[in-house]
C-alpha cells in the first residue's frame, strides 16, 4: 500500500512524456513534409547564434519593457526547472526533498527559485496587464480573434497557478519544518513563501501536509499538462526557438535564394548544343515553381511556423501593416501551421498518407492581396526575436501565383514585359541607356 | 559629349585595351528616370575630380532581374543574370561600383551563386573611401548648422548592414544628422520595394511613403537624404503630397557631396 503514490507517480509521469513524445513526433513527421535543405554548414556560427539569439535573448531587448519582463520569465523557467528534477526524484522513490542534504546550496537555490518565481509572477501580472487593460495594437490584431487571443491568456494563467502552487508548497513545508513533523527536514530558505505562510499559522500538522501534498501533486500534474499543452499552443516556442535560431539565415537579408530548378532551365534554353525536343527522363516530374501549398516550402519555413508565438513585432514594424493594408506577417506563420496542422491531422486519419481536401496554403489561408502588399524591406525578420523568415513564404508563394498560374498584378506584367523587351522595367529603347552623358 | 569629360564604356576601353579601375553599374533608374539621372550624373563628376578610372556598360547593360525576382519571376531574373554575368564577365570585372542599393544587393548576393563573383559597393562607401583616402576633398561649411535626416534604404541597410557609410558623409558636410523615429535597423521602408515602384499599392489607410515623409518632417530637417533612386522618388512625391516642397529637399548623397566639392 505505501508505494501507491509511487505508482501513480510514475504512471502519470511516463503518460505524460510520451503523450508529448508522440506529439514532438508527429511535430517532426509534419516539419518533414517540407523540401530538404542541407542547413547544417558553419556550425561554430550556427551555435554562436543559438546561444546568442535564443539563450542570450539578444532580440527581445529591442523593445526593453517587454523584453526585460520576457527575460524575467524566462530565467525562471529555465532555473525553476532545477527543481523539477527534485520533485520527479521525490515523486519516484517516495523521497521528501532528496536534495536536502545539499545544506547552504540546497537553501540558497530554494530561496532563488521563490525570489524567480515571485518575479515570474510579476512580469506574467505585467504580461497580462498589457494584453487585456492596455490592449496594445500588436495583440488585438484580427488574426489575433478567438483560439490566439485565448491560448495568450491560457498561457498566463497557467503560469501564475503553478508559481502560487509552488509557493503555497514551500509555504506549508516552512510551517511544517518549523513544528518539527517528519519527515519535512530543515531544509531550504523560503524567503518569499515564509511571508504569507502566515495564513497557515493556526492550521494543524494534518491540514498542512493535506495542503503541502495537495500543492506538491496539482503543481506537478500542472507542469506535466503544461507540456502537453505545448504543441498545441503558440507556447512551443521555448523549446523550438532553440532550434529555429541554429537553422536560421546566415545569409545577409537581401540574398533570396535562387531557384535551382529554373537555373536549370535556365541553362538549358541559353546552352546552344542542347535539344530543345528531348524527351524528359523517365519518370522525372516537372518540379512545381513557388509554394501555394505548405508541401512546396521547406522544412526549415515549416518549423518556423511551429515556432512562432506571435508576438507580432513582425506585424507591428511591417509597413504595409502599419498603413492598412491586408498583410501581416504574423499571419502568414501562423496560417502555414494552420495549414500544416490541417494536412499533418490528414495524414494521421488516412494512416499515412495525405488524401487532397480541395484546400491549400494559397487562397484558402493566405490571399492573395495580402502576398502583393509586401515590400519585400526585411522589417519583419529583423523584427523577429527568434529568426522566422516570413519573407521567404510571401517570396514562394508570389513564384508560385508568376510562374505556375501567370497571376500577377497587370502593372507588374508590364513591368515583366518591359525588361524582356528592353532590360529594363520602364519601356525605354536598351540603346538609349547611356543617353545622360551626352547631357553631361 | 565634351572630350575632356567623356564617359568611357567598357567596350570602347576593352578595344583601346584598356581595363578600368571600377565599372559604374548605372542601372535603369540612373539611366531613364530623369530625377535619378541627376544622381548619376552627380556621382560621375565626382568620379572624374577624384580622377578615378572607370568606364560604364551602356548599351550593354541591362536591368539585374532584381524588380522581377521580387516580383516572383525567378526565370526572368535569371534570364536577366546570366545575360548581365556573360557580359560582365566577357570582360573581366573586378570590382563594380552602382548609385542602386537594389542592383547593389542583387549583383554581390545574387549573382555569385550564378557565376557572377566581383566586389560589389555601394556609391556611399566608395565616396567615403575617396574622401578617407584624400582623393576626393570637400569643404565644409556649405551645409554646416544644417539639420539632414537620413533615410536608410532597406536594401543598403538591413538588408546588407551598410548604416554608417552614409551617415558618415553627412557628417563630413558638417551637417547636423537627425534620425527619424524609425532609422537604421529598424528604418521604415519607403514603399517602393519588392516591385511594389512599378504597381499602385494595396488598398489600406495611406500609403507607406506618406507616413515615412510624415517621420522626416518630425525632425525638421531641410533636407532629406537618400541613398536610393526608388527612395528618392518616393520620399520626393511624400514632400509633395505633404506640400513642404519649398522648404524640404530630396537629395542622395552623391548630390550633396558635389555641392560641397563644389562640382
Amino acid at each position: 500500500m505505501q508505494y501507491i503514490p509511487n505508482i501513480i507517480f510514475l504512471l502519470l509521469l511516463v503518460a505524460a512524456i510520451g503523450l508529448f513524445a508522440r506529439n514532438i513526433r508527429r511535430m517532426v513527421r509534419n516539419v518533414k513534409l517540407g523540401k530538404e535543405e542541407d542547413l547544417s554548414d558553419n556550425k561554430p556560427q550556427r551555435w554562436g547564434n543559438m546561444a546568442r539569439i535564443a539563450l542570450g535573448q539578444s532580440k527581445m531587448v529591442v523593445r526593453p519593457i517587454a523584453g526585460l519582463m520576457h527575460i524575467l520569465v524566462y530565467l525562471g523557467f529555465i532555473i525553476i526547472n532545477i527543481e523539477i528534477l527534485e520533485i520527479v526524484i521525490d515523486g519516484i522513490l517516495g523521497t521528501h526533498r532528496i536534495f536536502a542534504p545539499m545544506g547552504v546550496v540546497y537553501d540558497l537555490l530554494i530561496g532563488l527559485f521563490e525570489i524567480l518565481a515571485l518575479l515570474v509572477i510579476v512580469a506574467v501580472v505585467v504580461f497580462w496587464i498589457r494584453r487585456n487593460i492596455l490592449r496594445l495594437g500588436r495583440f488585438i490584431k484580427p488574426e489575433m480573434k478567438g483560439w490566439p487571443k485565448k491560448d495568450a491568456d491560457l498561457i498566463l494563467y497557467i503560469e501564475i497557478v503553478l508559481m502560487f502552487l509552488f509557493l503555497t508548497m514551500n509555504g506549508a513545508d516552512f510551517q511544517l519544518q518549523k513544528m518539527e513533523v517528519m519527515p519535512y527536514v530543515q531544509a531550504g530558505w523560503f524567503p518569499v513563501s515564509q511571508l504569507f505562510s502566515v495564513m497557515f499559522t493556526d492550521l494543524s500538522a494534518g491540514t498542512l501536509i493535506l495542503i503541502e501534498r495537495g500543492a506538491w501533486w496539482l503543481h506537478i500534474i500542472g507542469v506535466l499538462s503544461f507540456l502537453n499543452y505545448l504543441y498545441y499552443s503558440k507556447h512551443l516556442h521555448i523549446i523550438l526557438a532553440f532550434p529555429n535560431t541554429f537553422y536560421g539565415s546566415l545569409k545577409p537579408k537581401g540574398e533570396f535564394d535562387n531557384l535551382e530548378s529554373v537555373t536549370r532551365e535556365v541553362k538549358l534554353m541559353m546552352d546552344p548544343t542542347a535539344d530543345p525536343y528531348a524527351a524528359p527522363a523517365e519518370g522525372a516530374i516537372p518540379e512545381k515553381f513557388g509554394a501555394s501549398d505548405v508541401m512546396d516550402l521547406k522544412w526549415i519555413q515549416l518549423l518556423n511556423a511551429y515556432t512562432c508565438t506571435e508576438c507580432g513585432r513582425c506585424t507591428s514594424e511591417c509597413p504595409a501593416n502599419q498603413t492598412g493594408k491586408l498583410l501581416s506577417p504574423r499571419k502568414i506563420m501562423m496560417d502555414t501551421r494552420d495549414r500544416l496542422e490541417e494536412v499533418g491531422r490528414n495524414i494521421t486519419k488516412n494512416k499515412g498518407t495525405f488524401q487532397d481536401d480541395g484546400k491549400q496554403l494559397l487562397d484558402h489561408y493566405i490571399k492573395r492581396e495580402e502576398l502583393w502588399a509586401c515590400t519585400s524591406c526585411n522589417a519583419c525578420t529583423e523584427a523577429c526575436p527568434i529568426s522566422i523568415d516570413p519573407l521567404s513564404i510571401i517570396m514562394d508563394m508570389r513564384r508560385y501565383l508568376v510562374m505556375e498560374q501567370s497571376a500577377a498584378p497587370q502593372e507588374l506584367n508590364v513591368m515583366m514585359t518591359n525588361i524582356e523587351n528592353n532590360g529594363a522595367p520602364w519601356p525605354f529603347n536598351q540603346m538609349d541607356r547611356a543617353n545622360w552623358a551626352d547631357e553631361m | 559629349m565634351n572630350g575632356e569629360n567623356k564617359v568611357s564604356t567598357m567596350a570602347s576601353m576593352f578595344a583601346e585595351g584598356k581595363e578600368p579601375e571600377v565599372l559604374f553599374w548605372v542601372g535603369c533608374a540612373g539611366s531613364f528616370d530623369e530625377r535619378a539621372k541627376k544622381i548619376t550624373k552627380a556621382f560621375v563628376k565626382i568620379l572624374q575630380k577624384a580622377g578615378t578610372s572607370f568606364a560604364v556598360l551602356g548599351s550593354e547593360e541591362s536591368c539585374t532581374g532584381d524588380p522581377a525576382k521580387r516580383a516572383g519571376n525567378e526565370f526572368l531574373f535569371q534570364m536577366q543574370a546570366v545575360t548581365n554575368i556573360a557580359v560582365l564577365n566577357g570582360y573581366g570585372i573586378k570590382k563594380i561600383v552602382t548609385t542602386c542599393p537594389h542592383c547593389f544587393n542583387t549583383l554581390k548576393n545574387e549573382y555569385p551563386g550564378l557565376g557572377g563573383d566581383y566586389e560589389v559597393m555601394h556609391h556611399t562607401s566608395f565616396l567615403n573611401d575617396l574622401l578617407n583616402s584624400g582623393k576626393l576633398k570637400i569643404e565644409g561649411g556649405s551645409f554646416s548648422g544644417k539639420k539632414i535626416t537620413f533615410h536608410d534604404p532597406c536594401y543598403l541597410g538591413r538588408a546588407n548592414g551598410i548604416f554608417e557609410a552614409p551617415r558618415e558623409l553627412i557628417r563630413k558636410l558638417d551637417a547636423e544628422l537627425v534620425e527619424m523615429k524609425s532609422c537604421k535597423k529598424r528604418g521604415l521602408c519607403c514603399g517602393a520595394g519588392g516591385a511594389q515602384m512599378f504597381k499602385e499599392p494595396e488598398k489600406g489607410d495611406k500609403d507607406v511613403n506618406i507616413e515615412r515623409t510624415e517621420q522626416a518632417l518630425e525632425t525638421n530637417a531641410g533636407i532629406i537624404a537618400a541613398a536610393c533612386p526608388f527612395c528618392n522618388t518616393m520620399m520626393t512625391d511624400g514632400i509633395k503630397n505633404k506640400e513642404k516642397e519649398a522648404t524640404v529637399k530630396v537629395y542622395d548623397l552623391a548630390e550633396l557631396i558635389t555641392d560641397a566639392a563644389d562640382l
